[in-house]
């Protein structure tokens, strides 16, 4: 296990390295920041459950740019064998490349600190819902990066590793505002699909076990498909 | 050191390698041998526990891969075809990714960088990114990262592929050093390598092992056939067929040249000889009786090359 840590510094490192981390967070900061604001004065409320709000979609976008690289580039390169033939085994290489986008995500969400301690300058902000919608966002982004590692462990291509990426977590955030298209049985259980739908309560400042159950179990299966993906391939 | 039991593979239904059988004795260069899609680098990928074998076994010292993969791996440098590494790394950042991965600190750990950068040449490229590097200097690169645990055996699939000439020498140089005190696999299909580096050559075919033996041996065993050319004046072929065909172990003769000369036609016979001894002497005495003028008399050895065709031609 000793092995995760080093996995993790290289691929940590190797983002900051070439521009990527820095295209993809300034994307996340402009994109997140013109929405936010934008409508922010019209409500004259001081809050920011609009940029939580937001944040599944922007990161059903940008956690897939982040995690595409993961596997996909190892495989296209080859330097997925030179690595597994050195003492490792996939759970560490998994883990720790798993837990640099985790870490990067945070790393991401940094900047956006800036928009709360605005506006509490602004008016009576209510920190709670704001600590609740941060540890909501990083349970968020460690399911969607774990997706993320599992739609690039499918391909060589990191294209299409995107592509897949982003497919499942859109799907996944979309799934309970589509609900009405279904038949009243269904609902419950597609309800509890939704990443969108347990963000949410987080966001509000409600700290649930059964979310947090939902975020980890999602993650637990993004890393198992992974594992099952790379094994099918040796 | 090493011991391979019936391994196979299957990807899907196609069999990459058929329930081959072989030893790797400690301190042997053993050269892996065959044409592209033999099953070289799936043996050798399977050796260094990356592929799992559909079947059989492989055991190297006390440990077998199913059961102590992690073990071998600390025993085992592998260095995979082309080295692909990772293109964005330093070259010293990547030889401390692998020291930190082989569980080496501190001191140790500088000092066995310094000494496998001294050893592969790479220290004057210690500070540029992998990607820019030539393939030779990759290939250097890789090499050292096999070598970063000191490890008891060594694995390098077609380790001078894609190189040019000066850098064959340099590389085929280094693994001989390497040669010296540790047990070294590799695969290629330049015959010359393996006869330049290998003290033992297992040749494979279609994943099924078709030879085993010193390269020495081989050239021998191969079929105890050999050619010999002969030149002579003053003689009719009609003739010499008649003679030579009289004598044993002589199975074929063939005309390959004749030369128009104003003192005698010269013709170059080659003649191919069936018997484990030489011949030579026989026919020379047999030549002497007769008025012919011999010119030139000439064994042809075997090489490894003809070896080599023989045993893996498409039947």
């Amino acid at each position: 296990m000793r092995q995760v840590r080093h996995i993790f510094k290289r691929e940590f490192g190797v983002y900051f390295v070439s521009p990527i981390a820095y295209i993809v967070i300034s994307i996340f900061l402009i994109v997140t920041g013109w929405f936010f604001f934008t409508t922010f004065f019209l409500y004259s409320q001081a809050n920011v459950r609009n940029f939580f709000a937001l944040l599944p979609i922007t990161f059903s976008f940008v956690v897939p740019a982040v995690t595409m690289r993961l596997f996909s580039e190892e495989l296209n390169i080859g330097s997925y064998e030179t690595l597994l033939t050195m003492p490792v085994t996939f759970l560490d290489v998994a883990l720790g490349k798993f837990l640099a986008a985790v870490v990067f995500v945070g790393a991401m969400l940094v900047p956006t600190l800036a928009y709360p301690i605005t506006v509490s300058f602004l008016g009576q902000l209510d920190w709670g819902p704001v600590v609740g919608g941060y540890i909501g966002a990083m349970l968020l982004g460690a399911a969607f990066s774990a997706i993320g590692v599992f739609a690039s462990s499918l391909t060589r291509n990191q294209i299409i590793a995107f592509i897949i990426g982003m497919a499942i977590c859109f799907s996944l955030t979309l799934i309970d505002k589509m609900l009405f298209f279904l038949p009243q049985s269904m609902i419950g259980v597609l309800e509890y699909l939704g990443a969108d739908f347990h963000f949410e309560n987080i966001s509000k400042g409600v700290i649930d076990s059964r979310d947090i159950l939902y975020f980890l179990s999602v993650s637990f299966v993004g890393l198992y498909g992974a594992h099952l993906a790379m094994r099918e391939k040796n | 050191m090493i011991h391979v039991e019936r391994l196979t593979k299957y990807y899907r239904d196609l069999c990459a390698v058929d329930q081959i059988n072989f030893d790797v004795h400690k301190g042997e260069i053993l050269g892996l041998l065959g044409p592209n899609g033999a099953g070289k680098t799936t043996t050798l990928r399977m050796l260094s526990g990356f592929l799992r074998p559909t079947s059989g076994s492989i055991r190297v010292k006390d440990y077998t891969v199913d059961q102590h993969a992690l073990e071998i791996k600390r025993l085992l440098g592998y260095l995979p075809e082309s080295a692909p590494l990772y293109h964005e790394m330093l070259v010293y950042d990547y030889l401390d990714f692998v020291a930190n991965i082989r569980e080496l600190y501190g001191e140790e750990k500088r000092a066995r960088i310094r000494h496998v950068a001294d050893l592969c040449g790479v220290n004057e490229v210690m500070h540029q990114p992998i990607g820019e590097l030539s393939k030779g200097y990759k290939q250097r690169v890789g090499l050292a990262h096999a070598m970063m645990n000191d490890p008891e055996i060594l694995v390098f699939d077609e380790p001078t592929s894609g190189l040019d000439p000066n850098q064959i020498v340099e590389i085929r140089e280094i693994i001989r050093q390497i040669g010296k005190e540790k047990t070294v696999v590799l695969s290629t299909h330049i015959l010359s390598e393996a006869e330049a580096t290998c003290d033992r050559v297992v040749i494979i075919n279609r994943g099924k092992i078709v030879a085993d033996g010193s390269t020495e041996t081989l050239k021998q065993s191969a079929s105890g056939e050999y050619l010999v050319n002969i030149s002579l004046q003053n003689a009719r072929f009609e003739s010499v067929k008649r003679e030579l065909h009289s004598m044993d172990g002589i199975a074929g003769i063939v005309l390959t040249n004749m030369e128009q000369e104003e003192d005698g036609d010269i013709l170059h016979v080659r003649l191919t000889c069936q018997s484990s001894e030489d011949l030579r002497g026989d026919i020379y005495r047999k030549i002497k009786q007769t008025d012919w003028v011999l010119l030139e008399l000439q064994r042809e050895t075997k090489t490894l090359e003809n070896v080599f065709r023989e045993l893996t031609r498409e039947s």
